[in-house]
């Protein structure tokens, strides 16, 4: 099965003719995921290629990409003044999943777009993310592919490389998906999305779930975990030393007042029945006891 | 980015809401000179700190005359508040106040919208009202799709049981407000307090309005705003590299790739640091996906000119970016900065082509570097390090 992303997914991208689209469209090939088309309207009715013979249609919109292609995931490498027109045009043509890359988007355009996006019923996920991968299936989004492979395991983070470390620890067991929802302070896909959407899997055994400081999202996910999950979740939260007031590069990993430390999460987490680890391979630790008993 | 109360006083004035004269001095002349320009009567010179409980400090007084604003200049400029260092205070005109309100907007994180906050009693502290006399904090929602229009306006101030006779006037002042929020990119407005004055007139008395640093593209002018003279000189340095970094207090200097992972190193090094006498990360640096010698040279620059640093943990993991990439970069800095490289370094790669990354580093054998394998094993290391060179 997997969560929101299957081999059966076709997927475009918005940006892949710019220098980073184009990079993480041949890793994504490469990694196995059906690239359909790209769009910019510059280029439409162009093709580009990519190594092992691909060739991938460029369309001048995303509503022509889909009637062309039957793409249901748009992933999003535009830059950040263009993010906004970006994922609207991908709402507007009725795309069920926008994963958005992009980092630095104007947390007025995320509130607006994710608005919009809401009333037209499209899941989004990011910005400021790394995507979302099904081992072995598809991989859409920046995410280093071979660090990993399929298994029981699903995963949810606001990290990145903290996803990569923990993709990386636990690759024997694999992943049946794991999402990088993104560090900024509105994301289109939360912690919640991903905790019942894994609860509702029959493939995954059980769920890692990596938070931060600021917000309470971690709060509120561990009162939705008491609540609905019955399968073991295991988490951890970074962010112990950072200094209240102090942006460390996730725009939404910032403390103010007593809300959103590092500590009050653990404990919500802890108090949900959920283990925290202490350190990322701690962590893993926990995770390699619950599902092999080792 | 939060702004000083001039800043936001002027940012207000801009977008139309009313305000009082203001005007910021640096010096007791100054202040002097700006109370004179006010007409000479009754100012408050206010310390500008981007902290609350300045009041109770000592730091916002009333004067009846320059000479006086003079002397409350004088005691107020270089005043510590909650380790904010004053540097400037404005002078302000006085006012006649009858009433006051509060109100906000902000974003509501939770709720991926926004949230206008309203109160018919202002000047206390927000959150001790919010836990003491909940229901007399109006909470609103509000579409980011539509923002404050007419009729939101009216919500609000209905909910915040203004009396009638106010209620298109304050209404009018929130429109005003969301047209600062909206038009300028901020992330908060608050208006504590809104006041009226016997004179019957609804002031913004004092705001405070934190910018989106993304949305900073399309304002040129908030570039100006940044207080350039608080950064810290480290802070400083890094920002003009293109660095994210921050300064931290402890000894062990840090550098990682990718945000959370560098957070998270932090914590598992001050974890470790437990062992070993109470040895904390000296700072936060994120050199970013792509780990090129350049940024690992830049990185360590930042670093080593920290005299707090005692040693160093490099923590990496190759994604996209391979390990043997990284481990070249972390040679070639380490040859680039020659003598200047000068304190012990724990190195701990993983991920891509983690071997042969290794192998790169154990092959240059360099006199100043051990390698770990694990995140846990270099972090105790890293702390034992910065323990013995004390």
């Amino acid at each position: 099965m997997a969560i929101f992303l299957t081999q059966d997914s076709k997927v475009i991208v918005q940006g892949m003719t710019g220098s980073e689209g184009m990079k993480h469209t041949q890793r994504m090939l490469a990694s196995g995921t059906t690239i359909v088309g790209g769009v910019n309207p510059r280029k439409a009715g162009t093709e580009v290629e990519f190594p092992a013979d691909v060739t991938v249609p460029v369309f001048g919109t995303v509503a022509e990409a889909m009637e062309a292609t039957g793409a249901d995931v748009s992933v999003v490498f535009v830059p950040p003044a263009f993010t906004k027109a970006a994922v609207m045009e991908a709402v507007d043509a009725g795309m069920p999943l926008v994963v958005i890359i992009t980092e630095g988007v104007p947390v007025a355009d995320t509130a607006e777009f994710f608005a919009y996006a809401q009333s037209k019923g499209t899941r989004l996920i990011g910005p400021n993310c790394p995507g979302l991968i099904t081992p072995g299936q598809s991989n859409v989004g920046i995410t280093p592919a071979s660090i990993t492979g399929p298994g029981r395991i699903g995963l949810v983070s606001k990290s990145g490389t903290l996803t990569y470390q923990m993709l990386f620890e636990l690759r024997d067991i694999g992943f049946t998906t794991a999402v990088g929802i993104g560090g900024d302070p509105i994301v289109g896909t939360t912690h919640i999305d991903c905790l019942e959407a894994f609860q509702n899997d029959p493939e995954t055994a059980a769920i890692v779930m990596i938070g931060e400081i600021g917000g309470d999202a971690e709060e509120r996910a561990a009162a939705y975990i008491k609540a609905n999950v019955t399968k073991p979740v295991v988490g951890y939260v970074a962010g112990f030393e950072a200094p209240e007031g102090k942006t460390m590069g996730h725009a939404g990993a910032i403390v103010s007042g007593s809300v959103g430390t590092a500590q009050a999460k653990k404990e919500a987490l802890e108090a949900a029945g959920v283990k925290v680890g202490t350190t990322p391979s701690e962590t893993a630790r926990l995770m390699r006891e619950i599902l092999t008993g080792a | 980015m939060d702004l000083y109360e001039y800043q936001a006083r002027d940012m207000f004035e801009k977008h139309g809401v009313p305000v009082l004269p203001g005007i910021v001095a640096t010096t007791p002349a100054e202040a002097r000179a700006a109370a004179e320009k006010l007409g000479g009567g009754v100012v408050v010179v206010k310390a500008q700190v981007k902290t609350g409980g300045r009041g109770k400090a000592g730091g916002v007084k009333l004067a009846k005359s320059p000479e006086e604003a003079e002397r409350h200049a004088e005691a107020i400029l270089g005043m510590d508040i909650k380790g904010h260092t004053v540097h400037r205070v404005m002078i302000a005109a006085g006012a006649a106040i009858a009433e006051e309100f509060y109100f906000s907007v902000l974003l509501d994180r939770a709720e991926r919208r926004y949230l206008a906050m309203c109160s018919v009693e202002g000047g206390m502290e927000i959150e001790q009202l919010a836990v003491e006399r909940p229901d007399a904090l109006a909470r609103v929602a509000v579409d980011p799709l539509v923002g404050i229009d007419a009729a939101k306006a009216q919500e609000i101030v209905a909910a915040a049981n203004f009396p009638e006779e106010l209620r298109e006037q304050v209404a009018d002042v929130i429109q005003k407000l969301w047209g600062v929020y909206k038009n300028e990119d901020a992330t908060l407005v608050e208006v504590n307090p809104l006041v009226r004055t016997e004179d019957g007139a609804i002031v913004a008395l004092d705001g405070k309005v934190t910018l989106d640093e993304n949305a900073a593209f399309r304002h040129e002018d908030h570039a100006a705003l940044e207080d350039k003279s608080a950064a810290d000189p480290l802070e400083a340095k890094a920002k003009h590299m293109n660095l994210n970094y921050v300064k931290l207090d402890g000894s062990v200097g840090i550098i990682g790739n990718g945000a959370g992972l560098v957070m998270s190193t932090l914590d598992v090094v001050a974890y470790a640091g437990e062992r070993f006498g109470g040895q904390k990360p000296a700072n936060f640096l994120d050199i970013g996906g792509g780990a090129s010698a350049e940024v690992m040279a830049n990185g360590l620059d930042v670093i080593l000119h920290d005299p707090q640093v005692k040693s160093v943990f490099v923590n990496v993991f190759g994604g996209i970016t391979s390990c043997i990439a990284v481990a070249d970069g972390i040679v070639g800095a380490l040859k680039a900065l020659g003598d200047e490289a000068s304190k012990p370094l724990v190195v701990r790669l993983d991920g891509n082509a983690v071997e042969e990354g290794r192998a790169i580093l154990a092959a240059a054998n360099h006199p100043l570097v051990t390698i770990e394998e694990t995140m846990d094993g270099a972090a105790a290391k890293a702390a034992e390090l910065a323990a013995a060179a004390q």
